[in-house]
């Protein structure tokens, strides 16, 4: 069993939070005059964020630096999305495409939560010697 | 936390599209309004959005949230309909009446336009409401 069971999902539901909030942020910018509609991968960020879990604490300067994976660095990796339309007044959000991306996204977020709950009724089971 | 922010959001851009929803009900009111004076007479009116970072947003310096503001209300500078009418009570010296320069074909499609951009908002905020809910009976 792992240290911590939770980490990687709770991880996908973090950034599922923040992938949410980007793309809200697109459809409801749907008619702003030169908004920019704005992304990310959510694969390679969970690839990224997934390494660690809680960061140590370095209290000296000759503890090792933990390498490989950054927490939430994914506000840095935040790309523009090529419109296949573009419109005049230079908006690229296409909302056909925003709602499918959100639509996926919620179901992604539920299915992590699907995950925890299941996690949880299982070491719930355990710990009461539950079948 | 990040779904929060989603209610600010969702709420700002269906604050703005009810602004568009006036401000067209208000042109497609004064289509037919006719005045003497061609600088009284009704001119078309719209709103003109801007992307603004919501204010929880602000204090972390990420960029990510943009929530939508109407930056004012400009009048159409399209030319004003002209009619000979000697006959009309507000008629000029010439016996002409200036017509208002709204566009019922573009408030008609700028109404559609407005209808569906508040609907999807209110989806979206629906859903991160379920989404919320779901996580805050996690593991019960």
């Amino acid at each position: 069993m792992d240290i911590n069971p939770f980490a990687k999902h709770a991880e996908a539901l973090k950034l599922r939070g923040y992938r949410n909030e980007v793309l809200a942020t697109n459809i409801a910018n749907a008619d702003t005059p030169g908004y920019k509609a704005r992304d990310f991968d959510f694969g390679a960020a969970l690839a990224g964020a997934r390494m660690d879990g809680i960061p140590l604490a370095r209290t000296d300067a000759q503890h090792l630096t933990p390498t490989g994976g950054q927490s939430l660095s994914t506000r840095d990796a935040l790309a523009y999305r090529v419109p296949y339309q573009p419109s005049l007044d230079g908006n690229t959000v296409e909302s056909d495409i925003e709602q499918a991306a959100y639509a996926e996204n919620v179901v992604g977020y539920q299915a992590s939560l699907n995950f925890l709950n299941q996690k949880i009724r299982g070491i719930r089971g355990a710990i009461k010697g539950e079948i | 936390m990040a779904l929060n922010r989603v209610f600010d959001i969702a709420g700002s851009a269906m604050a703005a599209q009810s602004t568009r929803l006036n401000t067209t009900a208000s042109n497609l009111a004064n289509a037919d309004s006719v005045s003497g004076d061609p600088n009284k007479v009704y001119r078309a009116r719209q709103p003109v959005f801007e992307a603004v970072p919501t204010f929880a947003n602000s204090l972390q310096g990420e960029q990510s949230a943009m929530a939508v503001r109407v930056r004012g209300v400009i009048e159409s500078q399209a030319p004003l309909g002209q009619r000979f009418a000697p006959e009309h009570p507000d008629a000029d010296e010439n016996g002409n009446v200036w017509t208002s320069n709204v566009s019922t074909v573009e408030e008609m499609v700028n109404m559609l336009s407005a209808s569906r951009s508040y609907q999807s908002s209110i989806d979206v905020m629906n859903t991160t409401k379920d989404l919320l809910v779901q996580t805050l009976s996690m593991g019960r």
